[in-house]
């Protein structure tokens, strides 16, 4: 593809603090070419506000190719923009045409507060994932590969959960906010392997209790989480999140507290 | 101490409350429209099998006590799903372009009151209220007869229609029963159920009106 050269509009979302009021401003993002990545583009734009003594734009990242999950905002109305598949880091300026207006806002979502601009807590993640995305074994040197045979066609499946990566695009894009694609695939990853199933009674309603308590909404099957995860995870951890859950409850021997945040 | 966490407390317990309770209810409705199909075979087979139902009590008010705990379920889990969904997105987006959700998805806390408001409408016009009581036959005629009426009707078993297929298709992912072998027959069967119960639905009010069936 041939280069070209790009001047676009930004809307970007400004917020000072967590407890601050938001705003959009307006930017041009002047000669940007179609080989840089959105994140370039937009560090582009900080350099020049940067040099006007103006506070640059905050928007978070760590890798830069796609697998951290740390990159995140919500582009055209769209959860990491409009490239299927991608990251925001992996999302790249020649999807975008000259003189397109670009709106970028942070995930909005009461379970994820606004840090400052496109920044978002998500440490709400981090404690679906301590109450229960964990197994218990000896930790130490590496284990004998072998050591525990596992098919392969189990293995694949539940590495196609766990390529989850925790970008949070799922509770942006969904309609009600929920983080259900994230907690049915870490729960669903964890109960196909056999190293899962010490703590698998337990695990779906400890995850789901906390979840709840995050004030992530709940799933009403639209699929828009699909469609905007990075990583292709698939409705159909739902479901299966969703039978581990019953199946824990019927069977609990224990009572699982409600949880606060 | 802390209270013990019941499945109907957390957000999936609820959705599959509505899930179980919607589903009986459509079975429900599946029964409603095969016994309506009496209204083409005429006035004596009508009110014959009218007669006939209210002969049984118990299986009258057995049924109409299950239809009202599940339509409660139903309602209850709804209003809390949807407070709770509200708060949830805090801020709301200044764009936001929908790549997944259908028509029948998008507007499903429109459809449902508005399937509320037609089955208080309904039980009104014919079970509560009825013109002439005990001529199921002639209230049913002399009711669609007037357009405005029927038009209720029409309004009503449309929303039904898209309330359902999303229901129907919904419900099999609630219940956890999701597979690739043969999920484009979740899609299938939640067509075929609602576009049969729809069509067969609105084939009443309209054959009145055509003046196919008459008094
Ligand atoms: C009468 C008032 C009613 C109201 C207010 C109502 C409301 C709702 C709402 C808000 C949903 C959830 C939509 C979503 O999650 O996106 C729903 C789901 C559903 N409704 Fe209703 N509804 C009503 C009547 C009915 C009737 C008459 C039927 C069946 C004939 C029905 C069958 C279903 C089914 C099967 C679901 C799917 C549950 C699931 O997603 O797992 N509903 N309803
Ligand atoms: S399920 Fe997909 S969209 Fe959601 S956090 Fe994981 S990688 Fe991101
Ligand atoms: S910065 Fe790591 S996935 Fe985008």
């Amino acid at each position: 593809m041939s280069e070209e050269l790009l001047n676009l509009t930004l809307h970007v979302w400004r917020q000072d603090g967590p407890n601050a009021s938001g705003r959009f401003e307006t930017y041009q993002a002047k000669e940007i070419t179609t080989h840089m990545s959105f994140l370039e583009m937009l560090d582009v734009v900080n350099e020049e506000l940067i040099e006007n003594g103006k506070l640059p734009i905050a928007f978070d990242h760590d890798c830069r190719e796609g697998i951290c999950g740390t990159c995140g905002m919500v582009i055209n109305g769209v959860a990491h923009g409009p490239q299927k598949l991608t990251t925001t880091c992996q999302l790249h300026m020649r999807q975008f045409n000259n003189g397109d207006e670009i709106w970028l806002e942070p995930w909005r979502a009461s379970g994820f507060p606004v840090l400052k601009d496109l920044v978002v807590d998500r440490t709400a993640l981090d404690r679906i994932i301590q109450a229960g995305g964990y197994i218990s074994i000896r930790t130490g040197s590496a284990p004998e590969a072998n050591e525990m045979p596992i098919a392969k066609a189990i293995a694949d499946h539940a590495m196609d959960a766990a390529e989850c990566i925790g970008c949070g695009a799922c509770v942006a894009a969904c309609p009600n906010a929920s983080a259900s694609l994230f907690t049915a695939a870490k729960i669903s990853h964890l109960s196909l392997l056999p190293q899962g199933q010490a703590e698998r009674q337990d695990r779906a309603r400890q995850m789901v209790a906390q979840m709840d308590a995050e004030g992530f909404g709940g799933c009403t099957n639209h699929g828009e989480c699909e469609e905007a995860c990075p990583k292709g995870v698939s409705l159909r951890w739902i479901a299966r999140m969703n039978r581990e859950l019953v199946r824990s409850m019927v069977k609990a021997d224990t009572p699982i507290e409600s949880r606060k945040r | 101490m802390q209270r013990a966490l019941t499945l109907q407390q957390t957000t999936i317990g609820k959705k599959v409350i509505m899930a179980l309770s919607g589903l009986i209810i459509v079975g429900f409705t599946i029964g409603h429209f095969l016994g309506n199909l009496n209204l083409y075979l005429g006035p004596e087979a009508m009110d014959g099998y009218a007669e006939k139902l209210q002969s049984l009590p118990p299986l009258v008010w057995g049924t109409r006590l299950v239809l009202l705990f599940a339509l409660g379920a139903h309602i209850s889990s709804a209003l809390s799903l949807w407070a709770r969904n509200r708060q949830a997105r805090g801020s709301r987006y200044q764009k936001r372009k929908d790549l997944a959700t259908d028509y029948a998805a998008r507007t499903m806390y429109w459809s449902g009151p508005i399937l509320l408001l037609f089955i208080i409408y309904h039980l009104l016009h014919f079970t509560i209220l009825p013109a002439h009581p005990g001529e199921v036959y002639r209230n049913v005629v002399e009711g669609f007869q007037d357009p405005l009426i029927a038009s209720v009707y029409i309004v009503g078993n449309v929303a039904l229609g898209f309330h359902i297929f999303h229901g129907i298709y919904s419900a099999f992912q609630t219940l956890g029963a999701n597979h690739p072998r043969y999920n484009s027959y979740r899609r299938d069967a939640a067509i075929a159920i609602s576009a049969a119960i729809t069509i067969g639905n609105l084939s009443f009010p309209i054959a009145v009106l055509a003046g196919i069936v008459t008094l």
